[in-house]
């Protein structure tokens, strides 16, 4: 008999996910149908290089439905509810979706209006976000009309999509600056509720040094209270002040609203509880999560969801001949930090092991933990891998989900 | 680790001062464990705190974080950082015995 699977969002982990199991199974054993709000599949790592002209909108977007393999469904539509006791998805308008296996990769969702004064006075006119095109995009002219001042880079609170994005974003404002010969006249100050540059010590330290050879300004434990567009003021909930005359901020992220909606499925912020090794959800053994949309404790990036993938298509394949799950993903994460001047650093690490220097993927590798060129090349290059290799659900050579150990110094 | 002595009894605290064991806790440790960090009043929003935060750390494994501790414990992330000014989720866990909240990577 046909099992139908519904997968809950058509981006980086519902398309590899999709065409994984389309690849695995006939269409005569599962029918697979892919459920989003929209058409557009936005290539998210390239939003960093839009503020700077290194990139452009119609660059990065593709139709999601022409990402998927034939032989998979593409419904294009807002979803009210998950019904976990019936096994439904109840669409917009009532349309109700039967499942056997649901998989829910709908994401994490920017929820700027939680933050009091941040879409005010002053959003995307001196207050704004590259976390969306419209952000990004609106950045751009800002940025090309800025001719000096105080520029402030705002992490809200955690936890956000690519957690790195926001020191890449300063980096390559000392560049873009630099470039037009205006750095001098221009005051770059990140300001994060973190306690360091990062979150992993390694990794926050070498990088909290290198915001200090550029002439970045670290503000730590800042909580960000509101956002004054008019009076150019960050206030923290210590009432500390941060002044501005632009402001860059990454709102705080939630899961999908319908998570909310859906009784059990979702924390408190809307992301489905999920066990962090098997990727199944804890509200139901058929329904899993995958990417950002899970409540792990690992990076909200799209190299986690590529490595969850493959463990994730085994777990659906387990699941469905009654056999127990396995048991390994091992919160892998691997991310391109782009520091500016076509240098980059790369960073590999999961749940146990912190960031640390070495090479990538064995011993012979892209450095680790070290800025080079190659590394520069290597995030470049990656949206190639991404739409051709990533999403259709090949595998990488020499790139596993699992961590690798080999040629990294670890103590 | 350290093992430090809080209202007679001896607990293991690792380098950032948070319980190794959230066992070795008790309710009587609190006021001294409060005034380590500069709380010398605590009233009841405190302590609705200091208790959502163990529930929350024993039914998920890790406290929660400020933005979730102000959508679930009935306190605003407002009035958190009044009663906790240094960092409610932080210093709560302190309080509270329990690891530092996990946040997010």
């Amino acid at each position: 008999m046909v099992k139908d699977v519904v997968i809950l969002g058509g981006g980086t982990g519902g398309t590899l996910t999709a065409n994984r199991l389309r690849k695995q199974f006939k269409n005569s054993e599962l029918s697979i149908t892919v459920v989003d709000q929209d058409r557009d599949h936005v290539y998210q790592p390239g939003l960093l290089f839009v503020p700077f002209g290194l990139a452009h909108a119609e660059d990065l977007v593709r139709p999601r439905d022409r990402q998927l393999k034939k032989g998979i469904d593409f419904v294009e539509s807002d979803i009210d509810r998950v019904d976990v006791e019936a096994r439904l998805v109840v669409l917009d308008g009532g349309h109700e979706l039967p499942y056997d296996v649901l998989v829910i990769a709908t994401g994490a969702r920017l929820v700027p209006d939680e933050t009091e004064g941040l879409t005010g006075s002053g959003w995307m006119e001196k207050v704004f976000t590259f976390y969306d095109l419209p952000g990004a995009t609106g950045l751009a002219e800002a940025l090309r009309d800025f001719e000096g001042g105080r520029i402030v880079v705002n992490v809200v609170d955690l936890p956000i999509k690519c957690p790195v994005a926001p020191l890449e974003f300063c980096f390559l404002a000392d560049w873009y600056f630099h470039e037009r010969g205006i750095r001098d006249r221009v005051q770059l100050t990140l300001v994060t509720p973190l306690d360091a540059a990062f979150t992993k010590p390694r990794a926050a330290s070498l990088l909290g040094g290198m915001l200090e050879e550029k002439g970045i300004e670290l503000v730590t434990e800042f909580n960000t209270g509101e956002v004054d567009g008019r009076g150019g003021t960050l206030v923290g909930f210590d009432e500390r002040e941060v002044p501005f005359d632009l402001a860059v901020v990454v709102p705080v992220h939630s899961g999908a609203e319908y998570v909310g909606r859906s009784a059990g499925l979702g924390d408190a912020l809307d992301f489905v509880v999920t066990d962090p090794h098997t990727l199944q959800s804890k509200v139901a053994p058929e329904v899993f999560a995958i990417g950002d949309a899970a409540n792990l404790p690992a990076s909200k990036a799209g190299s986690v969801s590529h490595f969850e993938g493959e463990v994730l298509v085994e777990n659906i394949t387990r699941f469905l001949r009654g056999e127990p799950l396995d048991a390994s993903f091992d919160g892998h994460a691997n991310c391109f930090i782009e520091t500016g001047f076509d240098k980059a650093l790369l960073i590999d690490f999961n749940y146990e092991q912190e960031p640390v220097e070495g090479h990538y993927p064995g011993p012979v590798g892209l450095p680790l933990l070290k800025e080079s060129r190659l590394n520069h090349l290597g995030k470049l290059m990656f949206q190639w891998f991404y739409w051709h290799s990533l999403l259709p659900g090949r595998d990488i050579p020499g790139v596993t989900a699992d961590m690798p150990r080999a040629g990294k110094h670890i103590d | 680790m350290t093992t430090a002595t809080i209202a007679g009894s001896q607990v293991e605290l690792n380098d950032e001062g948070f319980f190794e064991d959230p066992d070795q806790w008790n309710e009587g440790m609190v006021p001294e464990l409060a005034a380590n960090e500069d709380i010398h009043e605590l009233d009841d929003k405190h302590w609705q705190v200091i208790r959502f935060m163990r529930q929350e750390y024993f039914a998920n494994g890790t406290g929660p974080t400020v933005r979730a501790l102000g959508k679930t414990s009935g306190v605003s992330v407002k009035e958190l950082y009044q009663l906790f000014p240094k960092g409610p989720a932080k210093i709560a866990a302190r309080i509270a015995g329990i690891p530092k909240p996990k946040g997010c990577i």
